[in-house]
């Protein structure tokens, strides 16, 4: 094989990658300028950093407490996905014999083929009843339906791991509690790690739950801070951009620090 | 035994209860409306049988948003294959500041998918109709999301954009599975690159090809965020899909058990795609 660099791929690579970058540089030079440098050229570098556009925009969208929110809803969200749909899956992974764990399991993978819209209509008069129309049903509610697809990864890698390891560990004594959380917890590391950034990428940017299910202002997610705001403001085009700017920088810091790791997670578990 | 026995009961049951009551009772709940005429906040509805269905099958409304939902679900699954399998070729070949490449092809996959269609919603309304008015063509210099026979093309142009990233992740998975000395073998023998795409490569991501096929038709029968950022459905009604008009109609129109009964048709119409889509490709799968 050769090992010199093919540069044809390079540039070709550079240049599509260009679209890419395109509509987030444009994304940032129009939350900076103001609507007279608008006006001059739309494509050309801001000249004077108008940060006036944020500081307008957090106010007007309540920036903060959206902020807040998704925070708090995706790390809540996340945490009890990983906790809890793992320890479903051990269960139902280390007991396909029995056929209450076999339903189980395709009980619970089936539902990855229901489109959310036959349960959107409904699910809302639920958690209405259940006075759960909140973050904390939201939260109940991601943690649910993560169960569909995660039981269906956790129990194809739970069903790699040698039983041998369990069984030397309950002629130590260790109850099955013990087990899951000293012996298997640490071993899907690989795999919850992969759980997690996916389950954190969707949990962050969904629309649809929160859209339907939040009916306090206060408890707003930033997408949907964005689509009020997008109703109410939609022509102060700097104001709106440096808006979009604040709720898309969060995810994009995180990705910058944990990029690799984000992309070999999803490879890793691609494979599997 | 028994005591083991209980711990691996106690660790489902919970999960169990929950899932019934926020998933499968509320589908069962939404079938069962599906056969009713409520409206979604009157205090009582009658049971009227199949009606809303046979009515459903004569909704001019409903028919538009299939059809422009499988228009655009094919179209955008059709693109963001090709275009995420020739990248991740790309990728996975010998270049330059490779991790940085990789970086940037992902990026949009992290970005919120209302505040992208957003961004585009300005970029063709300002920008791209600026670019189409210095080449001289009208039809360039027109806001494509403001022409009704066009509007979709929109809609696919920014859902690839932002879906290339995951599915090209896939493919990059896949090739990094492709053993290397059946390159070399194909080098010693000869092989023209483009051979060796079509007798080595393309046959052994066939399982990776199944599932990003799978993935980017679901998620395009199921386009909500775009079309709520980009047109709202219209113009006219010429881009409503059909979660929008489950939503608008369930929601905002009164029509909560005839939109019901449209999810119903529309889970049966996901279900039997993914089955028929995964029996083919996989039986091309066993034949490579």
């Amino acid at each position: 094989m050769r090992k010199t660099t093919n540069w044809t791929v390079t540039i070709l690579i550079a240049l599509g990658s260009l679209l890419i970058l395109f509509p987030l540089y444009m994304t940032i030079s129009i939350a900076l300028k103001n609507p007279e440098e608008m006006a001059l050229s739309i494509f050309s570098l801001p000249t004077g950093l108008h940060f006036e556009n944020f500081r307008n925009a957090i106010e007007a969208t309540n920036f903060f407490n959206a902020l807040k929110n998704s925070a708090v809803i995706t790390i809540i969200s996340v945490v009890f996905i990983l906790l809890t749909n793992s320890m479903v899956a051990y269960a139902i992974a280390r007991n396909m014999n029995m056929k209450f764990f076999k339903v189980l399991y395709f009980y619970f993978i089936s539902a990855m083929f229901i489109p959310f819209q036959i349960i959107m209509l409904p699910v809302v008069k639920v958690t209405t009843d259940f006075h759960m129309n909140n973050i904390t049903g939201l939260i109940i509610l991601y943690v649910v339906y993560g169960l569909a697809f995660n039981i269906f990864v956790y129990v194809g890698y739970i069903r790699s791991i040698p039983y041998e390891l369990e069984e030397a560990a309950t002629m130590d004594g260790a109850s099955t509690w013990g087990t899951y959380w000293k012996i298997i917890f640490p071993l899907l590391a690989p795999i919850s790690a992969t759980i997690g950034i996916l389950s954190c990428l969707s949990t962050w940017n969904d629309f649809m739950l929160p859209l339907i299910l939040l009916g306090d202002q206060d408890s707003y997610t930033l997408p949907l801070v964005q689509y009020v705001f997008q109703g109410q403001f939609g022509t102060d085009f700097n104001l709106a951009f440096a808006s979009y700017l604040l709720a898309l920088t969060p995810m994009v810091i995180v990705y910058l620090f944990a990029q690799k790791w984000i992309i070999n997670g999803i490879t890793q578990g691609a494979i599997k | 035994m028994a005591k083991r026995r209980i711990a691996f009961y106690l660790m489902t049951v919970p999960a169990l209860l929950l899932f019934f009551t926020f998933h499968t009772f509320p589908a069962i709940q939404g079938i069962f409306y599906a056969f009713t005429n409520w409206d979604g906040f009157s205090e009582s509805y009658d049971y009227v049988g199949f009606k809303n269905f046979v009515n459903i099958f004569k909704d001019e409304n409903v028919i538009n948003s299939y059809l422009f939902t499988f228009k655009y679900a094919i179209i955008m699954t059709i693109f963001v294959n090709i275009l995420s399998l020739i990248i991740a070729l790309g990728l996975n070949a010998k270049i330059k500041f490779k991790n940085f490449f990789r970086g940037v092809y992902f990026l949009p996959n992290i970005l919120s998918v209302l505040i992208v269609g957003f961004i585009f919603n300005y970029l063709f309304s300002n920008v791209f109709t600026v670019w189409g008015a210095k080449l001289g063509s009208e039809f360039l210099s027109q806001n494509i999301l403001g022409n009704a026979d066009w509007a979709w093309i929109g809609i696919v142009i920014v859902a690839v954009w932002q879906g290339i990233a995951f599915n090209t992740i896939l493919y990059l998975a896949g090739l990094q599975t492709i053993p290397k000395d059946l390159y070399e073998a194909s080098n010693l023998d000869g092989a023209s690159k483009f051979r060796e795409f079509w007798s080595i490569t393309f046959p052994l991501l066939a399982s990776f090809f199944t599932i990003n096929m799978v993935l980017a038709m679901k998620s395009g029968l199921m386009v909500f965020d775009q079309i709520v950022a980009l047109t709202g459905g219209g113009p006219g009604r010429s881009t409503q899909s059909i979660a929008l008009l489950i939503y608008t109609g369930g929601f905002q129109g009164g029509e909560f058990a005839y939109q019901s009964a449209n999810a119903v048709i529309y889970f049966i119409v996901i279900v039997v795609i993914s089955v028929l889509q995964l029996k083919f490709l996989q039986k091309r799968e066993m034949d490579m």
